[in-house]
């Protein structure tokens, strides 16, 4: 267990090299600085004097790999590779195209990144989870058959209708909360009680269906039958036994975005005026800002790895059969 | 008509999926197995109605894939061999030609479905010099109506009664000729094929598709008739019929939805089958690369990839001759970029089940008679996967339609110019906070983008069904 650990995080450090070599590749080889400065200076008839300074204040006036005119180990790291993207190893993101420290933007925008995200996350897998096992409960009934249509129904809504809708409904019809924008503090629950909303009625068209099959083919395993026979009402097998072992197969698809609410919803907060990562990544995406882009893209990965990991890890806790080797 | 046939890059490939699912057809005809996997689907009510609604989908999305520039008039002065000008710049397809009226009747920028005036309030000089604020009439949008006020209600109720008589018309000859069809193919008399059909005894569900038409139609004919003179769904801020925009963002969607699988279907599946089959270094390093891609999240690979593609874009303006050319590169490009994210959850699935088959006693006998391993893989591992690439085809589909609304609210998605769901929600999305609303053109886009997807998705439940022995 401990060796398939350790194992899995020497792994971690060669995957992130392969993402930086991906993003470095697309930012860097496919265009140009030049192309870039250009571009970001916007007129046809930029000066070479212009795109050159664009690139000295950006530190992007060095060689892409491989520094001859500098000696040692210096032709390594007096490069655009080891600066832009090896510096990241060590959360050294660097600056943003308007001059700000891209670590502090990151910390600061966090805390409202991860107030929307982890209530949805925690509503969302409860609703969900309860839902599916009410369509079990239920299961081969009329009731059973119209939940499923729901969930096809709702997962065929595209999410862009949701927000909208729930935004016209709640805020602009009823009057209920803000249509957009966040608070400090207590204030902040304004502002989140309609995107967390909104987040968790989204999810639940696809999630619960898949859940409902997980837990059907759970209920017809012969243990269950077993638990049925000695007793047990049909509310207690599902809670004691089909919800427990159901859960092994869901923690596979969830244990793995922990990490990532970090990250924040790029489209709730958008829309809602949350000033979350989520926002800061689509305003970076909009103003061309690629350093926000790179840094993002890194740190993504990043959380990606460590739920990757945490998923492992949960399965040798809920299922004492798995073993890590 | 004479006009210049333009081949755009999208429609080559969506023509070249139409002859591949026709090939795979012919094929599977000889094949019991794939024979009777298909008379499930067809079986099933769900998946015959859905894939009506599909079906009619394709067709608007196929019309509006036979691209073509039309000639200019000769200019006066110039010398004129045959008859023509030069070759106009722009490009339209054959749903343009069919839909010509709600392509050009432009007003001058909003008003509501079925109006005859716009939307907001404007001064009108009147014939005698005063000025006076009021609604002024649309320039096509119900022009033949004398005195509008009186007229109005009872013209559009005409016409939507002149809609539903064509509706069921067209509904009764559709069903007849199925029916007789029935009757023909099973040498009964029509009365008997039609009791059949319509207790669910045809064979196929053809009663499904029979009441999904008759729905279709119910919709269709009036909207179709009143199309004539009105704006059924409203225009847009700059005029557009948002009747003719929503049936232009049909082919979008289904590039998007069937091109991104496509194109970056046979690597994952040449991946897959060497990760499953080869096994040790080749299997390692085909796992890294597709871990080192998933570990990025979606969305950002994708906008950094269409960040970068459009500098490419921009930058090299020589290599299109069109705008309409420019735009179908973008949305080739992006089809591109969204497989280059979706193609590992495939990639993965393959070479699990390549892994499972690899043990099988009769591969293992392959190779024990020395069949060499090209010959393994194409003649006994490849067939044996087919029904995961389909069902990973059908399944794709919906989310790619939902993701380019989301992708092009953000910016990262097709073009501006291309006509699409989600160009058409990110124009739209600003108008709900005007006063009093602009509602049509964003809940016509939501509304046919609910209706394909939801088809999509039930079609692909009944292909997985039918195709995945352990689904069901």
């Amino acid at each position: 267990m401990f060796a398939y650990i350790v194992r899995r995080l020497l792994y971690a450090p060669l995957i992130l090299l392969g993402v930086n070599l991906l993003t470095f590749a697309l930012f860097f080889v496919v265009n140009t600085p030049e192309d870039m400065a250009r571009m970001q200076l916007g007129a046809k008839r930029v000066t070479p004097e212009a795109i050159e300074r664009w690139k000295v204040e950006r530190g992007y006036d060095k060689p892409l790999l491989f520094n001859g005119a500098a000696s040692g180990a210096a032709s390594l790291t007096d490069t655009i590779f080891f600066d832009k993207s090896l510096r990241m190893f060590a959360f050294d993101f660097g600056r943003a195209d308007d001059g700000r420290d891209i670590a502090t933007e990151i910390r600061t925008r966090m805390g409202p990144s991860l107030a929307i995200a982890v209530p949805t996350f925690i509503l969302g897998l409860f609703v969900t989870v309860s839902f599916a096992l009410l369509l079990v409960f239920f299961r081969g009934s009329y009731l059973d058959f119209q939940g499923v249509v729901l969930c096809v129904a709702m997962m065929s809504i595209s999410g862009l209708f949701y927000i909208i809708g729930g935004q016209w409904l709640v805020s602009k019809v009823w009057h209920l909360v803000p249509i957009s924008g966040y608070g400090g503090g207590l204030d902040a629950s304004r502002f989140l009680v309609l995107p967390v909303l909104i987040g968790v009625i989204a999810g639940i068209g696809g999630s619960a269906r898949w859940y409902r099959t997980i837990f059907l083919e759970e209920a017809g395993k012969d243990y269950v039958r077993t638990a049925r026979a000695k007793g047990l009402s049909e509310l207690q097998a599902l809670f004691r036994h089909v919800l427990k072992n159901g859960m092994i197969p869901i923690l596979t698809g969830v244990v793995v975005v922990i990490p990532s609410l970090f990250m924040g919803s790029l489209i709730s907060e958008s829309f809602f005026g949350i000033p979350g990562l989520g926002s800061y990544t689509i305003d970076a995406i909009n103003a061309q800002d690629f350093p926000v882009v790179r840094a993002m893209v890194f740190i993504g990965s990043l959380l990606y790895i460590v739920g990757l990991i945490l998923t492992d890890l949960s399965y040798t806790l809920v299922d004492p059969r798995v073993r890590l080797d | 008509m004479d006009v210049q046939p333009v081949f755009l890059w999208t429609d080559v490939l969506l023509f070249g999926l139409m002859a591949c699912i026709g090939l795979a057809a012919w094929r599977a005809r000889r094949s019991e197995p794939m024979r009777a996997a298909w008379r499930r689907v067809g079986e099933s009510a769900v998946g015959m109605a859905s894939l009506t609604i599909l079906l009619l989908f394709l067709v608007v999305g196929l019309l509006d894939s036979l691209h073509y520039r039309p000639y200019l008039p000769p200019a006066p002065d110039a010398q004129v061999t045959n008859g023509r000008g030069p070759v106009s710049t722009e490009v339209r397809s054959a749903l343009d030609a069919l839909a010509e009226p709600l392509r050009t009747r432009v007003e001058k920028t909003y008003s509501a479905p079925l109006a005859y005036a716009l939307f907001a309030k404007q001064t009108i000089e009147k014939a005698d010099g005063t000025q006076q604020r009021a609604f002024p009439r649309l320039k096509f949008g119900g022009a033949g109506l004398q005195y509008p006020e009186e007229d109005h209600a009872g013209d559009v109720l005409g016409r939507i009664g002149l809609g539903l008589a064509l509706a069921a018309g067209a509904w009764c000859l559709l069903a007849g000729c199925l029916v007789q069809g029935v009757a023909m193919s099973r040498m009964v008399p029509f009365g008997a094929a039609w009791r059949a059909v319509w207790r669910g005894k045809g064979g196929l569900a053809w009663r499904a598709v029979l009441v999904t038409l008759g729905l279709v139609f119910l919709f269709a004919g009036p909207v179709a008739v009143l199309a004539g003179e009105y704006h059924v769904f409203g225009t847009d801020k700059v005029g557009q019929d948002v009747l003719f925009l929503t049936l232009k963002s049909i082919r979008t969607a289904l590039v998007i939805g069937t091109l991104t699988t496509l194109v970056t279907l046979p690597v994952a599946v040449v991946l897959g089958i060497m990760a499953g089959y080869l096994g040790g270094w080749v299997d390692d390093l085909i796992q890294y690369v597709y871990t080192v891609l998933n570990s990025i999240p979606g969305v950002l690979l994708i906008a950094a990839a269409v960040l970068m593609m459009q500098v490419v874009i921009d930058t090299h303006p020589q290599w299109f001759e069109t705008a309409a050319e420019r735009a179908d590169a973008r949305l080739l490009a992006l089809c591109l970029i969204l497989g280059m994210t979706s193609w590992t959850g495939l990639c993965r699935l393959l070479r699990g089940e390549t892994l499972k088959l690899r043990e099988l006693e009769y591969v293992q006998a392959a190779r024990a008679f020395g069949v060499s391993t090209a010959r393994i893989l194409g003649r006994h591992v490849l067939p044996n996967l087919m029904h995961l690439v389909l069902i990973a085809l059908v399944m794709d589909f919906s989310g790619l339609v939902l993701a380019e609304a989301v992708l092009s609210y953000v910016g990262i998605g097709v073009d501006p110019g291309t006509v699409s769901f989600g160009t058409m929600i990110n124009a739209a999305r600003m108008e709900l906070a005007r006063e009093p609303m602009v509602w049509w053109s964003l809940m016509a886009a939501f509304l046919f983008m609910f209706v394909l997807v939801l088809a999509a998705n039930l079609f692909a439940d009944a292909v997985r069904d039918a195709f995945d022995p352990r689904a069901s």
